[in-house]
Formats: structure tokens, sequence, C-alpha cells
């Protein structure tokens, strides 16, 4: 029966599936010829194999699953027909690829078709082996294919070549079986023959340097004469393309003289001539002859110099750059990456030309231009170069913005001759392409800054004058957020004036509505909200005229759904309204940043820096928080020694603030839980405190409370400073930030107002009485609440001396949730003649099963002796 | 060296695929779909190389075609653009004016034309004729088999009669 009509035929599948209209009508046909396919594969009829495999290529094309065909492809390649090998060999070349295992079953039958009698079978096996074999394949059949190099078929000869470049690639130990045979190929006068030959000789001096050495003794004078043979040989219809004969002939001969020639000044010598001949006679009007003008130009400018070459070579590029071409254009700059590191002078002069195709309408080309302008830059001329980019900068693609930046930004780091100049550049890119400025470019710029004493008052003006056009732009913004905060003064007073500046005048008022601006603009992510809120709060203590309005727009974000940006604006809210006196030493001027640490940090394996893409909100708290946290630890002067710590009254403040502390509203205890690690080892005293389990929100309000108590006789700056080692620097911003407010915070009042005494009335209790000190605990319910208990802590002070520094803190099971509210003092007047209380509100997720029990601790100063208290209160009344 | 060949309609249908580097079907169909997201949306006055992976697609359209080869960053683009025009030309001559259609339906010629031009992602013929020449043969074997089993058939069909 004939098996090329019948059923479905290869064509009938193909215009049935041509005809679906949709991809589930699609996969429904494929998926009937599948199942029709695999239904004939397991009858096992030779007849239809032919036809399955044919229909099975044009299903693997789409893309559908084609495994269960493999086996068919062997069967086909083993069987003695022609028609069935060729199919065969077809499918084994698309459905298999060199890793399958099946394909070493295939290895025989290669060998028998590799010796066949009919050069067409012998033909198909090479073309198999070439295209898809294995090293081990490579090792079994090299015998075979090195026997066809000599075969008397030219055809033969030549596909054997292209298989003994495969073969070497996968198992270079074979080169040198090859070299004699190549060698032999170079003398053929066939092209087909010609042309493989010199590829098979090109690979063979990759891989193996006797193979070089070989070629370029032997050799290298008959590829010379073959050469100048196709150059000056007459019109050949069968090869002639665009009037050259035999481009691919020229470009491979030539390409093998480049590798001959490379580092080795004979062989060099020997090709100089034929090079100036193809370089000098080669038409350049059609594609054909610009392809051997370039392989010509690379060999010239790879081989050893020859001054008179290479000024013809730089020619022709410098021809080709003007060409309009855009193939030849993008060659040409490809070129001239190569050409500038033998004459950078050469490439120079066509400055103008490359800065052109930067700007150019093709992706390509200007990707290729960017790179070569970045390797063209020097110290000499990058003024002008940067001056055109950044031009250019304003008008190029959206998409090709992010590029073109990062390049300028590293152009000018690596090249500025001078900070003004750099701050100058830095404005300008971030004027213009702000928001594809990587974060790296713009913390470099602070520090730079920072460091740039005598520019502060230039950059904070120049900075503002580019808000005013730019206030798009997020990066530009922070920079100038930041730089309002720190120099806020020099803006509004024209301090350090240069003579090339004219004076602004801008009020603190003008100063505030930048950053209010900033911080109220919606597109304006966390890090820059964040930013300028500590900017508001420097501003605040330099223009005291302002405060109010700062305190207001602070106030605002009280409410914000941010962690971050809520917790800071309560803590400075609370520093503007309560502490003057302070405030000014907490918000001095940031140190000067250490460039070696940046750079150091920069070059870095992995910079702790985040994206600059506005990320998403879930991951905030320890993201996006890293860079405004730096200027915040070091705006509390907490983290560096070097810094004048605040003045001893400030201190002294601080401590007293920190006597105060006693519980972080709920809302912060996130935040803090990240500082578990740190502090507890520090502080052994702490540990027997939390020995009953305390849950982690406890624990953490517990561990800021240590804080303070553990100061001793330490200045609490420095017990402060010394808990800066947490992993994070957000985390330690947080809590070094966090602890002083506690008793800030006081105008938070978090907690619901005191119930009234409706519920079940509990007698007090005398939770600790010693000679000195007596704590009663009075009770309440709110009602329809019963796990929740309001506990009214009273602190009495039976002694002489008044009591200072006074920190109760307590500890709970895990079964409890404990809050304490801040004490309404920390100072308790001797004999009795006062007393301080403190709300501690305590949940029981085990009501009525278990009672409470608590663990306290209280720490005091008396005649400033710092005092220790601790104890168990296990006589709660029962049913709390 | 030539990584992959392949030809893509203008609809983005794949009409020929030829792996020369090892690629698993996972990564041959992500491939195919970067590529022709890539080249299908350029602008016809652009050049004809796109930087991929640190490889260089050349590649070029003839009528509702785009046929794309993937070469090395040292290879020569030019020539591979003489290269896929040398098979479109060969093509050409074989089916006489070819259209989309004949490699459609015909895709499996198409594939041997390929096959007697390149190997190993290497050029191994550069005259035209002589690929002809040899498809000719080729094919002129297939048809003598196809014969020789059509008289067997029927002289079996006569036998049983």
């Amino acid at each position: 029966m004939n098996p090329f009509s019948s059923e479905t035929r290869l064509r009938d599948m193909i215009r049935a599936i041509r005809a679906c209209k949709t991809a589930a009508e699609e996969r429904a046909v494929v998926r009937k010829e599948c199942a029709a396919i695999r239904a004939s594969i397991n009858e096992n009829d030779p007849d239809y194999r032919h036809r399955n495999i044919a229909k099975l290529m044009f299903i693997h094309m789409l893309g559908y699953p084609t495994h269960f065909g493999q086996m068919e492809c062997l069967k086909l390649i083993a069987s003695a027909e022609f028609p069935e090998k060729r199919i065969g060999y077809l499918g084994l070349m698309l459905l298999l690829d060199e890793r399958q295992e099946v394909l070493m079953l295939v290895t025989n039958s290669l060998k028998q078709d590799l010796n066949h009698a009919n050069q067409y079978i012998v033909g198909l096996a090479l073309c198999a082996l070439g295209n898809i074999c294995s090293a081990e394949m490579a090792r079994d059949l090299a015998p075979e294919v090195e026997r066809l190099l000599q075969f008397r078929d030219p055809n033969t000869r030549k596909k054997a070549a292209l298989c003994a470049i495969r073969i070497i690639k996968k198992v270079p130990d074979l080169a040198e079986n090859f070299i004699n045979p190549a060698a032999a190929l170079l003398k053929e006068k066939h092209h087909g023959v010609l042309i493989t030959g010199v590829q098979l000789c090109t690979d063979l001096c990759k891989v193996s340097p006797e193979a070089l050495e070989h070629f370029r003794k032997k050799c290298t004078e008959g590829l010379v004469r073959t050469l100048k043979d196709v150059v000056n040989s007459p019109y050949a219809p069968e090869y002639d393309i665009a009037g050259i004969t035999d481009p691919f002939l020229h470009i491979r001969l030539v390409r093998l003289l480049r590798v001959l020639g490379q580092g080795n000044a004979d062989a060099s010598d020997l090709m100089n001539d034929i090079l100036a001949q193809v370089a000098t006679k080669t038409e350049s009007n059609k594609n054909a002859g610009n392809a051997i003008l370039y392989e010509c130009v690379e060999t010239i400018m790879s081989i050893e110099d020859n001054g008179g070459l290479r000024v013809l070579a730089i020619n022709i590029l410098g021809r080709f750059l003007s060409n309009r071409d855009n193939n030849i254009r993008y060659v040409a700059l490809n070129m001239l990456m190569k050409a500038i590191t033998v004459d950078t002078q050469a490439v120079q002069r066509h400055r103008a030309t490359i800065l052109e195709c930067v700007k150019d309408s093709d992706a390509s080309i200007r990707k290729r231009a960017l790179e070569l302008v970045y390797l063209l830059v020097n110290e000499s001329n990058v003024k002008p170069l940067t001056k055109e980019l950044i031009e250019y900068l304003e008008v190029s693609d959206q998409e090709f913005k992010g590029d073109l930046t990062a390049k300028i930004c590293s152009i000018i780091a690596k090249f500025s001759p001078e900070k003004i100049w750099y701050i100058d550049q830095m404005l300008k890119v971030l004027s213009e392409a702000g928001n594809f400025v990587k974060d790296e470019a713009w913390h470099a710029l602070i520090v730079v800054i920072s460091n740039a004493s005598d520019l502060h008052g230039y950059s904070v003006r120049a900075l503002y004058r580019a808000f005013q056009t730019s206030a798009e732009q997020e990066t530009l913004v922070r920079v100038a957020v930041w730089c309002i905060g720190e120099y806020g003064d020099m803006l509004i007073n024209n301090v350090a004036l240069l003579d090339i500046e004219n004076p602004i005048t801008v009020t603190g008022s003008d100063a505030v509505d930048v950053v209010e601006v900033s911080i109220k603009r919606h597109t304006s992510d966390l890090t820059t909200k964040s930013m300028s809120l500590i900017a508001l709060l420097k501003l605040s203590s330099r223009f005291p005229s302002c405060s109010e309005r700062i305190r207001d727009i602070i106030i605002q974000n009280r409410g914000s759904l941010v962690l971050e940006l809520q917790q800071r604006s309560i803590e400075f809210n609370s520093v503007i309204e309560k502490h003057q006196n302070i405030r000014s030493a907490l918000v001095e001027r940031m140190p000067v940043l250490d460039e070696a640490t940046f750079i150091g940090r920069r070059a870095g394996s992995s910079p702790a820096i985040v994206p600059t893409s506005n990320s998403a909100s879930l991951n905030l708290p320890n993201g996006v928080a890293k860079p405004p946290a730096a200027p915040l630890v070091d705006l509390l002067d907490l983290s560096s020694d070097d810094v004048p710590a605040p003045s001893s009254s400030g201190g002294g403040f601080l401590q007293d603030l920190l006597g105060g502390v006693d519980l972080l509203p709920g809302l912060n205890q996130t935040a803090i839980s990240g500082t578990n690690e740190a502090p507890r080892t520090g502080t052994d005293i702490l540990l027997d405190l939390l020995s009953i389990e305390t849950s982690p929100t406890q624990s953490s309000s517990s561990i800021t409370d240590i804080l303070s108590s553990s100061q001793g006789d330490k200045s609490p700056v420095a017990s402060l400073g010394e808990i800066s080692s947490p992993p994070s620097l957000s985390t330690r911003a947080t809590s070094a930030g966090a602890d002083p407010m506690m008793d800030l915070l006081g105008g938070f009042s978090p907690n619901p107002p005191m119930p009234e005494d409706n519920g079940p009335v509990y007698p007090s209790i005398v939770a600790f009485e010693s000679s000195s000190l007596r704590i009663t605990f009075d009770f309440s319910k709110a009602p329809g609440n019963p796990q929740k208990t309001t506990i009214l802590a009273t602190f009495t002070n039976m002694s002489q001396s008044i009591y200072t520094d006074f920190i109760f803190q307590a500890a709970v099971p895990k079964f409890l949730q404990l809050h304490l509210d801040p004490a309404s003092s920390n100072t308790l007047p001797a004999s009795g003649n006062g007393s301080i209380t403190q709300n501690l509100r305590v949940t029981n997720s085990q009501h009525g099963k278990k009672s409470l029990v608590m663990r306290m601790r209280i720490a005091y100063k008396f005649n400033n002796e710092d005092i220790l208290e601790e104890g168990q209160i296990n006589n709660f009344p029962r049913g709390l | 060296m030539i990584h992959f060949v392949l030809l893509i309609s203008r609809q983005g249908k794949v009409r020929l695929t030829k792996w020369y580097s090892p690629y698993t079907q996972k990564e041959r169909t992500k491939v195919l779909r970067e590529l022709s997201g890539v080249i299908l949306t350029r602008g016809p006055k652009l050049c004809n190389f796109v930087e991929w992976r640190g490889y260089k697609v050349v590649y070029k359209r003839y009528a509702s075609l785009y046929f794309c080869m993937c070469i090395d960053h040292e290879d020569n683009e030019l020539e591979i653009l003489e290269i896929i025009h040398h098979y479109v030309e060969i093509l050409d001559r074989y089916f006489g004016s070819v259209c989309e259609l004949d490699l459609i339906f015909n895709f499996h010629k198409a594939y041997y034309i390929l096959d007697e031009l390149l190997i190993a992602g290497e050029l191994q013929e550069s005259s035209k004729k002589t690929v002809a020449r040899l498809i000719a043969a080729q094919d002129s074997l297939v048809e003598a088999a196809k014969e020789q089993r059509s008289s067997i058939s029927n002289i079996i069909a006569q036998a049983t009669k």
C-alpha cells in the first residue's frame, strides 16, 4: 500500500490546523492527531512511520510535546531506504537534542551510514552528526569523519569538515587528528570545501595552540595566495554576489589570516599587501562588500602593527560611521570599540559623529554608541561630553533614559575634575531624569555635598532652584529635602555665596514649602516622605518662626497608615511640642559623611541599597526605611563618638526622659521587636526578669525599659550607643529614636478613658512592701470584657529621702498581655508625701482558668545610689 | 557560529526553527517568545541587529516572514545578512517565487535546503547552484523510491486480484 496517500495526509493535517480559529480548537485537532499517531506507532506499521514523523515535526514546531516520536525516528534511520532515512534524520535533528539518552542509540546507525555507498546517505549522516552530536558520539565517530575528509566527492568532504568542527568543540583532545587533513583542505579549488576547510582551520586554532603554530608556519603563504586569487578572480556567475566573487570565502580567509597574524610579526608581514588590497579595492556600495571590509578592518586591527594599514582601517570606519545605512553604522561603532584599545586618538577624532549616534532613533545603535562614548571619556573631554549627554537626556526616549543616566552618573563620578562641577552636573541629571537615577548615585551625591563644606550653601541654593522646576523627579526631591534639612539656614541667609551665584531671597517658610510639597505629594514614596519628616524636624529648630507650621504638617502624618511615618511624626511632634530645650541638640547638623566608607560599601558585593522604584508598601518597615534611617541615627547623635554628644544638661534631661520610660504604644512594638537580640545579650538582668516566658510584645517593651535601667553611672548617651549594633539600621534608628521619646509620648494617649466602676469590685492589694517602698494595686474592669483588667499602681516612698529616676517594670507569662501606660512622674517625694501612679492594663486570655501573676522590678536612685528591687506578685485577687 | 535559525511570521507564528546549540524545549519556547516580541516590534528603518543575552540576533524581513539568526558577539553581522539572503534566494529558486504558504506546507523542504546550507552553525556552501543540484538529486532519489514502491504495490495488487 502506498504510504503517501492514505488517511489524513500531512497536507490535510496542516490545513486542519490552519483552519482553527482559536487556540482551544487547535489544541483539539493536535490532540486528535497525536492520538492517531500514537496508535499508529503502537501498530508498528512501517508504511506510516514516514508520515507520522513529518506530522510530528509540524506539531513540534507549534510547541506541543512530541517525545513519543523519538524512537520512530531511530527506526526510520535504521531503514534501508533513502526517503525513510531522509525524514528520519530530519526528525532526529528536530525532535531530539544532544542531551537526550535516546541519542546514544543512534550512534550505530550513524556509523553504518557514514560508511554507506550512497553519498547522499553519507551526507545525511554527516549533517545529523554535525548538528546534534554529543561528546560521546564525537569520540566514537571521529575516525569516520576523519576518513571522510579525504572522500572523493567534494560535497561529502565539506560536510565532514563542518562535522569535524562540532567534534573538536565537543572534544578538544581530538583536535590533533584533524590538523593534517584540515591543512590539506586549504589547497582545494572547490569553494564549498575551501570555505569549510578554512572554517575548520580557524576553529582548530582556537582549541589547539599546536594547530595554530602548524597552520601559521605551513599555510599562511598559501592562504594569502588563495585570497589573492579570489580577490582578483574574473567574474564567476556561480559565486558572484554584487560583483564580488564569493564574499563568504573572502570573509573566512581574512578571518583565518587574522587568527594566524595575531601576535606574530612575520605572519602579519606576509598578509599586509593583500589586506591593503582588500581594504582599498573592495566596493563598498553593497552589503556584501561592506561585510568584507568589516572583516578586513577587524583583521588589520588585530594583527601586528603596521601604521599605514591602521590608518586605512580607521578611515574605512570613518566612512562607515557616516554611512546612511543603520547596519553599517552599527558595525562601525562595534569596530571602534575594538579600535579604541589600538588607537584612541584616531577614535577620538570621530567623537562628534559617535555622539550623534547616541541620539539615533535606533535602540541598537544608541546602545553601542553610548558604550563607545563611555570608553572615550577622559579627563580632558569629560566636560563637553557630559554636557552633550545631559542635553540629550532631555529629549531621549523614556526607555533609554535608564541606561543613559547610569552612564552619565558613572562618567561624572569617575572623571569629575572638581566638586562643584560634580554637584552641578548631578543636579542637572537629577532635574532631567531623577526618576531614573540609581540609589547609589544620589547617595554618593549627598556624601559629596556633605564633604564639601564650602559648597553647602551653594548646593542647597542650587537644589532649591532645581526643585522649583523639577519637583516631579523623585531623587532630586530627596537630595533637596536632605540638604534643606541640613543646611536650611544657609539657604535663607545666602551663606557662603559664591561669585558665580546670584543671591536669592528665600524665607524660612519658602524652605518649609519645599518640604511640605514633597511630603504631601501622592507620588512621593516612603523614602522621600521619611526624609521630609526628618527635614521638617531639623527645620523646626533652624527656623523657630516656622515651628508652629511645621508641627501642623508633622501632625498630619500622625494618622499615616505607614508605621514608619506614623511613629516618626508622633515622636517629632512631641519633640517640638514639649522639649524645646533639647531640640537644637537633637537636630544638629550631621557629621561629615565618610567618603571612604561609602565607597567601600559601594564596592562591596551587595550594597545594602534598596531599589529606587516605588516599592510596594509590603516591604516597608525594613526595606525602604533604610536610607533615611541613617540620618536619623546621626541626627540624634547617638552613634558616633567623635560628634559632640548633647551637652551634659541635655544628657541629664535625656536621662530623665528615660527614667519615665515605661512602654511603647502598641504600634511601635513590631518595629522594636527587631531589637530583641542585641540588647538582651548586654543585659542579664532582663533575662531573669523574663524568666516567665513573656510574649514578644511584652519582651520588647521590657527591653526598651532595660535600655534606661542599665545605664548605671554611665551617661545615657553612651549606654544607648552600646546598643547601636542591631542588625539593621532601621531598627537601630527606631529603637534608639523611640526610647527617649517614650515619655514624650505623653501627648499621645492610646488607652481609652478610664471605665466607670460598673464591673465587679475587687479588693486592692499591697503588691510590694519594704521598709522604704510600698506599692498598692487597685483593680477595675471594663464591663462586658472580663478578660481585661486595669490596674492602678500607686508607689509610695516611706524613706526620708527623695527617689529619682524611678522606674517600674513588669513582666507576665504568655497567657497574659500587659500594657503599661506612662507613669505620672519619675520622682517620688520622701516620707509618703506624695506618690506616683501608673496604669497597667492586663488582658488575661485564660480568664476564669488562671489568675494573674506578675514579676516586677523597680529601679530608682536614692541619695545618688542605684537601687534595684525585684519581686513576684502572687496575691492578686481571684477571678481577674 | 550561528546558534539558531528562526523563521517567524509577522503574526508571531513559528515557521522554522533550527538549533545548533543545545537548548531545552523550555528554553526554546522562551527564546521564541522573547525574540519575537523584540524583533516584530522594531521599526522598518532600524538596523537589522538586536543585542540579546550577550548574543546578537541578525534578522531580516522578507514579505511576511522574519528570518532570524543568533550569532556570537564577535561574528560578522553583515555576513549573516548575506547568508540569510543566500538562503532566501535558494528557497526562491526551489519553490519558484517562494511565499509563506510554500514554507508552511513544505516545511520539511525548507529544512532540507537549510541542511545543505548550514551544518554545525557554519556555512557549508556558497554556490546556490550546488545547493539546488544536491537537493534536486535527493528529491529524485525519493521520487524513484516512491515509483518503485507504487509499481511493486501495483504488481502485488494485480497478483492478488
